[in-house]
């Protein structure tokens, strides 16, 4: 108790010491070191096959649309709520997308559709997801149902909404120029989709991390009642977040269209699922409060790695879910223990 | 005596058919510690939701200094410099020291927050008041203990130009060293020309910051008198009888509930 006031030394290089400290959490740290080791482990196993360019191209593009949802889910899981209806909302607003660069597109077929029909369908296809995901906010903020439930409701309701529109079978045309373009599309070597992915994560970095928006995430998951207290709009923030998250499903859903060239309606049952685990494994408590983007970016890398490091090295491929699903229950279970840890003080 | 920053007068305030705060007159002055005391029930938390404007009153006048003002959200509070550290902190376990002391009023730079302006002046904060227990300003208030916390949540409420700053029961859950940290906190804040408002219920921290003492019973004021004019006997009889000799509510007949 008779240490000295205030720790002096830390004052000269605050701002080192608090960037360091945001960006490199110790959890972090210690899930990056498990990504380089894996990664380590089938270079040395398979240099040949695994250490190619063509490998971790591929690794990254394939990575790309599940890293853009994980951004979003990271804010909702932050809040201490769940997002599960982001892959149908992916489908949805892909389908809108579509559909709308087809009704713009002689003879409803979009394949020679030129830059500004595509911008609409972009426009179209973000406005859908984000429509979709203020519906959610509202139910959970406003009405004040769970948001397990609501978005369990939405999750059903969005693919079936997208099959309604398409009257259940894939939207096939998706203008050539904008699959060449961001779909397979490169600049120096770094694929077009991996450029966007990471443009939502780093953006996504800042805004939680330096704005009053971000700082406001994190004090609603740790005490609400608190936030509202000192007079935070926990109601209209969390209707933003959930806005948030169905822009970001909605960009995803576009970028799965110029990848896939389809809207590939069955395709994503499994997102939300594969974007909670990232988000988990990457460090961010499903308490709240706790949690980066830097993890959940590692948090996609560790199952994406591990597929890609089986089918190199010829293992079965089935055992890929089993290896995520450990290391998606100790990540939960090193959170617990870190939690009794500092709550039985 | 200084002139009272925040004064009530003839303040009502009833919950449908219970009539909580009966004409209730309460004086705080700048420099002094006002203890608030009163069995349960007595109405103290309801007050001091009054004059944090989370509760309208009935009827009655509040004066800010010398001033009539209405309270009509904690808002209006806050903007009068009236900060309540409620019993139950209402800190944010993950977040640090800093980022507490801030939150819902961060400093911007631009479009991103200021983190090390905010640093510095929450140093310079624990700094005035002489807080010695805090190692570092960046340590979540998850790894604090309770008398830290408490330390954290009033240097929160001081940081905002306060003049009077209430405190709901502040050494409730501390051991004895903890407790001695927070009563000579909470008389520092007051010489450095604060009006602070101690609801208590330990009488042993009643007079040793106290100036003066108001005693509740039943939703009225039964006295409010300087600590050095009375006994802890005294304050126990208002407490429970809400009369003692020739101070309090003076017939029992009148003391209905």
């Amino acid at each position: 108790m008779s240490q000295s006031t205030l720790d002096y030394e830390s004052t000269v290089n605050t701002e080192q010491q608090s960037l360091g400290k945001r960006l490199f959490s110790a959890n972090t740290l210690w899930t990056g070191l498990v990504l380089l080791v894996l990664y380590a482990v089938f270079s040395i196993m398979r240099p040949d096959a695994f250490l190619t360019l063509f490998t971790f191209q591929t690794l990254l593009i394939e990575a790309a649309v599940l890293l853009v949802l994980t951004v979003g889910m990271t804010f909702v899981i932050i809040t201490s709520g769940i997002d599960l209806s982001v892959g149908s909302v992916l489908v949805f607003a892909g389908v809108v997308g579509a559909q709308v660069m087809e009704g713009m597109s002689p003879g409803g077929d979009a394949t020679g559709a030129g830059a500004g029909v595509i911008a609409v369908g972009l426009l179209a296809t973000v406005a859908a997801g984000a429509a979709w995901g203020l519906l959610n906010g509202l139910l959970i903020a406003k009405a004040k149902i769970p948001p397990l439930i609501v978005t369990l409701g939405s999750f059903g309701a969005a693919l079936g909404a997208a099959q309604l529109l398409t009257g259940g079978s894939d939207v096939r045309t998706v203008p050539a120029q904008l699959r060449d373009w961001l779909g397979f599309g490169q600049t120096a070597g770094v694929p077009h989709m991996v450029i966007l992915a990471a443009v939502v994560a780093l953006h996504g970095a800042w805004l939680l991390r330096t704005t009053r928006f971000g700082r406001n995430n994190y004090a609603i998951g740790s005490n609400a009642e608190a936030a509202r207290r000192v007079g935070i709009n926990v109601t209209g923030h969390l209707v933003a977040t959930y806005a948030y998250v169905g822009a970001l499903a909605g960009l995803a859903g576009f970028m799965s269209l110029a990848y896939f060239g389809t809207t590939t309606i069955s395709g994503h049952s499994t997102d939300n699922l594969n974007a909670i685990a990232a988000v988990v494994i990457g460090g961010t408590s499903l308490f709240g409060g706790v949690g980066t983007v830097l993890g959940s970016v590692i948090g996609v890398f560790i199952p994406a790695v591990l597929t890609k490091g089986f089918v190199v090295i010829g293992v079965q491929p089935y055992w890929q879910p089993i290896a995520v699903s450990i290391v998606l229950v100790a990540a939960v279970w090193l959170d617990q223990v870190r939690r009794r840890a500092r709550n039985s003080r | 005596m200084s002139q009272p920053i925040l004064e009530l007068r003839g303040v009502n305030k009833s919950f449908g058919p219970v009539h909580v705060l009966h004409d209730v007159d309460f004086t705080v002055r700048p420099g002094e510690v006002t203890a608030l005391v009163g069995d349960n029930g007595a109405g103290k938390s309801t007050l001091v939701k009054c004059i944090a404007g989370i509760h309208p009153t009935d009827s009655g006048e509040l004066l800010f200094d010398g001033e009539p003002v209405t309270v009509g959200s904690p808002r209006d509070a806050a903007a009068l410099g009236i900060e309540v550290v409620y019993q139950d902190l209402a800190l944010c376990d993950n977040l640090d020291i800093v980022d507490n002391m801030f939150l819902g009023r961060e400093r911007l730079r631009g479009l991103t927050l200021d983190d090390a302006g905010m640093e510095e002046a929450a140093r310079k904060v624990l700094a005035d008041l002489s807080v010695r227990t805090v190692k570092s300003v960046r340590t979540s208030v998850a790894s604090l203990s309770g008398g830290q916390r408490q330390t954290v949540a009033i240097a929160k409420a001081v940081l905002w130009d306060s003049r009077v700053v209430l405190l709901d029961e502040p050494t409730a859950a501390l051991g004895v060293a903890q407790t001695r940290q927070v009563l000579d906190l909470v008389r520092r804040l007051a010489d450095n020309g604060l009006g602070v408002v101690l609801i208590s219920h330990n009488m042993n921290d009643v007079f040793e910051v106290a100036d003066t003492v108001a005693a509740l019973y039943l939703g009225r004021m039964a006295a409010e008198v300087p600590t050095a004019d009375t006994s802890r006997a005294q304050v126990v009889e208002l407490i429970t009888a809400g009369r003692s000799g020739d101070l309090g509510i003076p017939a029992p007949e009148t003391a209905t509930v």
